[in-house]
Formats: structure tokens, C-alpha cells, sequence
């Protein structure tokens, strides 16, 4: 502890030493004047003398766990026991549901725009979990998936005035054809190649956009996209988005119930096998091909669903929306939440989304932040917020057999 | 009294790596109810004619043939590792390659997923038929549990197992498969002399009450000695011997070459 509190201040006095003549000296060069400003001296010790003990704390309890985790007995953390407990998962839903239900009544239109994009984002990390999170195939062009969707419903729309809902399943599965032609190539490839044919592969969607004037028309985008239609209703702006805001409710419960029962189902197993021992898994009779091409298709199904949402939403696209950076921070997401875990990446969406959202002074500085928090995660945090949780499995009727024998 | 029915057949196996032949036309078989031994000094090739017998590699030359009981043969170079499981020939690793983050059951229950069939379309639908046969998996994979002595594990992540007990798992997750002929590639391998004893135990109990056949790696000549016959050795990728095992006792080459690798070491 002691060894701790002079170290830190060791640390301050080093920063204050470091910073004195940015932040303390300032020439005033109207006036021929040498400002002296004492204050931020101040600060400047007080803040890095609170940051560095911060750390140092963190570290040591870091290290503390790890001794704890490496004896063989993991304690899981109170939240973790607490979300295993059915009853109460199953009140905590009830509460959301009805928090989601009554949102556009409490709040008003602008705010209801906001949480449509942040579900958007709960969709796409769910969706980019499956490849990501559960099977652990790298995906850099994501969004590329996003854009097909998008498109599928503007280009649909324009030319032959195909309805919201027409599209919204042609789009989930344009999605799907296109995680099919681009896991096809990558079959083989792991690690960082995956990486590199992922991201070109993004890239390549949004140029061939940007550039094939005839068929997306360029940089310019498609405009007046037809909101989604009520049986013919004529709704002004506030009672579409309000409607926009429920259609994205239902489909983000949807994506949940079907994400879920996919993750225990035979399929999920696989992928999951398939994250974590390759060789193994094909020894043990699992199709790789098949299996990493579903992973990819159902992933990418999400994102081309959404997509179609959010050309409906937003009435005008261009490929400027799709860009690395959106792969990026779904990627992000998914990270951040916990990689497999439903639950993990739904709040990673929601602090990713609305964070930034709601602290628009900082928005400058909102990328040096996400890096910041991914760094900080990966040191005191590796498994995400909360990590995937395993299905325990009942074999009761074998039990009792055993006692009685 | 009849001749045997003959399972696996190896003839002129020979693996090339770049120049070096880690295989070198090796031939082999092992026939319903025998528990066969591969052994031989560290480097000689056993785990290479393992993989390539399995489908992980495809091997330079020679020929692997499975002859299913009641069902065609069929020549097993080239054909994908999952497609030789399918076919009824599992296999454990040397180094353990466990599904770490996933309990103990899902492990085996991996095992069971080549005799399934739920497709994804009725995984989100999950009707009866699904949840049926989700219930038959887990408990087959139960009983593989018991068998194998790790019930009291079931809902343990597998990698908060003592290393023996991995092995054991591994053996299970094998099994889960349903296969006819078993490879195990140093299961003994890190065990101490009790664990190895109940290795003895289990191994001679799969071979009995389920009728598979096994082949063996093994570097525990003692176990080798007591359940294996017959037995083939190794070195630098040749066969250099075969037999039962005091035929391989007195074999003065297989002595050579195990004399030879402790004067080395
Ligand atoms: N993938 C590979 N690429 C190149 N060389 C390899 C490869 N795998 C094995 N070898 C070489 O082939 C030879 C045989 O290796 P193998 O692992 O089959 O031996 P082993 O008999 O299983 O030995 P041990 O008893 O130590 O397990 C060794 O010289 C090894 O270096
Ligand atoms: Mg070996």
C-alpha cells in the first residue's frame, strides 16, 4: 500500500515536471507578458497522482484474481451468480419489456430516434456475435452485409416500389447469400489473413457502390425511401418514428429468441467447438465448411434485415453510411459485451450507442475514447462485461437411476 | 477357429514433409476385437500415421483401407477428417484438445453431433422432434460420462480438470461418436501409476463390452505389455517389427532401437 502511495507520487511529481512548461508557462505575446499559471500545476498533480494509484490498484487486483483463477477454483463475480438465477432473469425482462413498451409515450421523438439506433446496433452486434462471438471467424466488413440490405430495399423500392415488409425477409436473406460468397473464399484462412480478405471484402462493397453510378447511383445516394407502411395509414414524422421504434423492438426480440436457441442448439455447440479447437472439431465429425459457412450466413442474415430498416428509417442512403469505421464498432461491440454472450452484447450496443450520443461535447473525442475503453478491456477485462454463460443441462431421469442403484 | 474380421488395413503408408520422411511405407492392420499397439522412440512417426489414418493429413503414398463390418469398404486417403468419423474410426490427441470453454458434457456432447441430425431452420423452431433428440444427446453423453468415470464432472468447465481426467474425457468425446475402431494416441501420457492402472481397466473395458477395436500409441511399455497384442514398432518412420509381445521383447532390433535412444538421450 505504502510502496503503492510513493510510487504514485513519484509518478505525479514526473508529470508535473513533464507538463509544466505546456500547461504552467504561457506567453502572452500581445502584451510581452510570461503568464504563470499555478492552477493547472495543481490539477496536473492532483489528477495523475489519483489516475496512477487508480491503476495500480486495478493491476494488483487483477493479478490477485488471476492467482485466484490459476489455483483452479474461478469465483464468479455476484452480478454473474445473480444473471444465473432464472427467477431473476426472468422479472429483469418483464421490467425491460415494459420500459421498452412505454418509452415513446414518456419520451419524445428525438429520443426515440436516438434508442432506434441504438437497437439497430443491438441487432447488428447480435447478429455479428454469432460469427464473431460463437464461432470466432473474424469479421472486418460486417457492415458491407448492412449495405446490401440497405440497398437491396432503396434500389427495390425505386424501381418498382416494393413495400417495407416485402423486403425486409428478401433483405435478411440477401444477407445470407452474400455471407455465403464471402465465407466461400476464407474457408481456409485464419488469424490475420481473415482479417485482411474481411476487410477488403467491406471495402470492396462500398466502392463498388461509390462508383457504379448506373446501378446505386454514386455517392449521391438514394432519397425519399418510403417509411414502412401501416395498411395504407398516412402518419406524420412523430408517429412513423414511433412506429419505427416498435417494429425494432419486436425485431430485436426476435433476434434474441432466435440468436438464443441457435447458441444451444446443435448448431451452436459446433460453432462454439469450432472457436475453440479447430483439428478437434473436424476429428470429431463436424463438417468445417458447412459449419463455418452457416456461422457466416446467419451472421450476416442480421445485418441485411436491419439494413433494410434502416434504409426505411432514415429515407436516404448513400455509401458514406457504411463505412470501415461502423464494421469497426459493431466489432467493438461485440468485444466490449463479451464475446458469445447475448446479454453482454445488447448492453456493449446500448453504452457504445447512447454514450456517445448523450455526451455530444465530447463527440471529437469519441474514437480516442473507444480506443481507450477497448485497451482498458482487454487488460482488466479480457471475457467482455459479462462473459458467456453456459447452459447447465438436466439428465434427471438418469440420476435418480443412479441413486436408486 | 475363423479368421477374424479385418477393420483397418494400412499398406506402404509413406508421409513426406518437404525432404524429411516422417513415414515410411508402413503397412498394418488390426482386426474386430483387437487391442493393437503402436510403439517406437520419440520422432519415429507413430502420431504422423495417426493423422494421416484420420484424415488430417493426406498422405505421399499408400493405401488406407476400411473394411465396416456388414457394410463396403472404402479408401480412406483424402478423404476429410470429419467424413472418417463419420465412417466409424475415432480418435484422441496426444497433446489434449479439449473444447476448454465448454462443460464437461458439452465436450462429449460435441461427440454425438455426426449422428444427429437437427438442421438450423428446426433448431429456432425447436419442435418435439428436436428437443428429443437434444434430450437423447445429453443423455448418451451422460452415460459416456459414468462409463469413463467422470460423471461428478458433468458441469465443469473441462479445462478445471486434472490431467488425467482430460484424457478420460477425451476417450468419452471419442466414443461419443460410435465408432468401431478406436486410435488413442498416448493416452497414459503425464498419468500417474494408479490413473494408469484404471487406464488399463477402461481401455480393456471398451474393447469388451463395446466391442470396438483400438490401436494404441503408447510409451507405458508396461501397459502396452499387459492388454496390447499384436504389437507394431517404429523408428525413424519404418516398421521394424511386429508380434505379440514377448515376440517384441526378444526382438533384437526393437532392443537396438530402444537402447539406442537412451544412449543418445
Ligand atoms: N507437420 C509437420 N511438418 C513437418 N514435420 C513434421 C510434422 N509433423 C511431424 N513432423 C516430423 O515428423 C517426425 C515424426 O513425428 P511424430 O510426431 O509423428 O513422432 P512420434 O512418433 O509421434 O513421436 P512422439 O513419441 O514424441 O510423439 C518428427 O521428426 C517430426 O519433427
Ligand atoms: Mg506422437
Amino acid at each position: 500500500m505504502l510502496k503503492d502511495f510513493r510510487q504514485s507520487i513519484l509518478v505525479s511529481i514526473w508529470f508535473v515536471f513533464l507538463t509544466f512548461p505546456l500547461m504552467v508557462v504561457r506567453v502572452n505575446t500581445t502584451e510581452q507578458l510570461v503568464e504563470w499559471r499555478w492552477m493547472n500545476l495543481v490539477w496536473v498533480a492532483i489528477g495523475s497522482f489519483i489516475l496512477s494509484y487508480l491503476w495500480r490498484y486495478m493491476m494488483a487486483r487483477q493479478q490477485a484474481r488471476e492467482k485466484v483463477a490459476d489455483s483452479g477454483i474461478e469465483k464468479q463475480s455476484k452480478v454473474q451468480l445473480l444473471l444465473e438465477d432464472m427467477s431473476f432473469r426472468y422479472k429483469a425482462m418483464a421490467v425491460l419489456l415494459v420500459f421498452a413498451l412505454i418509452f415513446p409515450l414518456v419520451f419524445d421523438t428525438y429520443q426515440s430516434t436516438i434508442m432506434i439506433s441504438a437497437l439497430i446496433y443491438v441487432v447488428l452486434g447480435l447478429g455479428l456475435n454469432i460469427t464473431v462471438g460463437l464461432a470466432g471467424l473474424l469479421d472486418l466488413g460486417y457492415v458491407a452485409f448492412f449495405a446490401v440490405g440497405a440497398y437491396a430495399y432503396a434500389l427495390l423500392n425505386y424501381h418498382f416500389g416494393l413495400g417495407f415488409w416485402t423486403v425486409l425477409p428478401v433483405g435478411g436473406i440477401l444477407g445470407c447469400l452474400f455471407g455465403v460468397i464471402l465465407g466461400f473464399p476464407i474457408l481456409r484462412l485464419r488469424g490475420d489473413y481473415l482479417a485482411i480478405v474481411t476487410l477488403g471484402f467491406g471495402m470492396i462493397v462500398k466502392i463498388v457502390l461509390e462508383n457504379w453510378d448506373d446501378f446505386s447511383f454514386g455517392p449521391s445516394g438514394i432519397a425519399n425511401i418510403d417509411r414502412p407502411g401501416l395498411f395504407g395509414i398516412d402518419m406524420n414524422i412523430n408517429g412513423s418514428t414511433t412506429y419505427i421504434y416498435y417494429i425494432m423492438v419486436a425485431m430485436v426480440i426476435f433476434t434474441i429468441f432466435v440468436t438464443m436457441r441457435l447458441r444451444n442448439s446443435r448448431i451452436g455447440r459446433a460453432w462454439i467447438a469450432l472457436r475453440e479447437d479447430e483439428i478437434a472439431c473436424v476429428a470429431m465429425g463436424i463438417d468445417m465448411a458447412r459449419t463455418k459457412l452457416s456461422a457466416y450466413a446467419l451472421g450476416a442474415f442480421w445485418a441485411g434485415m436491419v439494413g433494410v430498416l434502416f434504409a426505411a428509417k432514415t429515407t436516404f442512403i448513400n455509401p458514406a453510411s457504411f463505412t470501415f469505421m461502423e464494421s469497426a464498432i459493431i466489432l467493438s461491440i461485440v468485444v466490449l459485451g463479451g464475446m458469445g454472450s447475448i446479454l453482454g452484447v445488447i448492453l456493449g450496443a446500448f453504452i457504445l450507442i447512447l454514450l456517445p450520443e448523450y455526451l455530444r461535447a465530447f463527440s471529437e473525442y469519441r474514437m480516442l475514447a473507444f480506443g481507450a475503453a477497448m485497451v482498458l478491456m482487454m487488460i482488466f477485462r479480457p471475457q467482455g462485461i459479462i462473459s458467456n454463460i453456459r447452459q447447465k443441462y438436466e439428465y434427471k431421469g438418469l440420476k435418480e437411476e443412479t441413486d436408486n442403484g | 477357429m475363423a479368421e477374424k474380421h479385418k477393420l483397418l488395413e494400412v499398406k506402404g503408408l509413406t508421409m513426406d514433409f518437404g525432404g524429411l520422411r516422417a513415414v515410411d511405407s508402413v503397412s498394418l492392420e488390426v482386426h474386430e476385437g483387437e487391442i493393437a499397439a503402436l510403439i517406437g522412440p520419440n520422432g519415429a512417426g507413430k502420431t504422423t500415421f495417426f493423422n494421416c489414418i484420420t484424415g488430417i493429413y493426406t498422405p505421399t503414398k499408400g493405401d488406407i483401407l476400411l473394411h465396416p463390418k456388414g457394410l463396403e469398404s472404402r479408401r480412406l486417403n483424402g478423404l476429410k477428417p470429419n467424413k472418417v468419423t463419420e465412417m466409424g474410426l475415432a480418435r484422441t490427441f496426444q497433446n489434449i484438445r479439449l473444447f476448454h470453454d465448454m462443460t464437461v458434457l458439452e465436450n462429449v456432447m460435441i461427440g454425438r453431433h455426426c449422428r444427429t441430425t437437427s438442421g438450423i431452420l428446426h433448431s429456432i423452431l425447436r419442435g418435439k422432434a428436436v428437443r428429443e433428440e437434444e434430450q437423447q444427446i445429453v443423455e448418451t453423453s451422460y452415460q459416456l460420462l459414468e462409463k469413463v468415470g467422470l460423471a461428478e464432472f458433468t458441469n465443469e468447465f473441462s479445462k478445471n480438470l486434472p490431467y488425467g481426467a482430460q484424457r478420460r474425457l477425451e476417450i468419452a468425446r471419442a466414443l461419443a461418436t460410435e465408432p468401431f475402431l478406436l486410435l488413442l494416441d498416448e493416452p497414459a501420457a503425464g498419468m500417474n501409476p494408479q490413473e494408469t492402472a484404471d487406464l488399463d481397466h477402461l481401455i480393456c473395458k471398451i474393447s469388451e463390452e463395446e466391442q470396438i477395436a483400438i490401436l494404441l500409441i503408447e510409451h507405458d511399455m508396461k501397459l502396452v505389455m499387459n492388454i496390447s497384442n499384436p504389437i507394431y514398432v517404429m523408428e525413424y518412420g519404418k516398421k521394424i517389427a511386429e508380434g505379440a509381445p514377448q515376440q517384441i521383447k526378444d526382438n533384437p532390433k526393437v532392443i537396438e532401437a530402444y537402447l539406442g535412444e537412451e544412449t543418445d538421450a
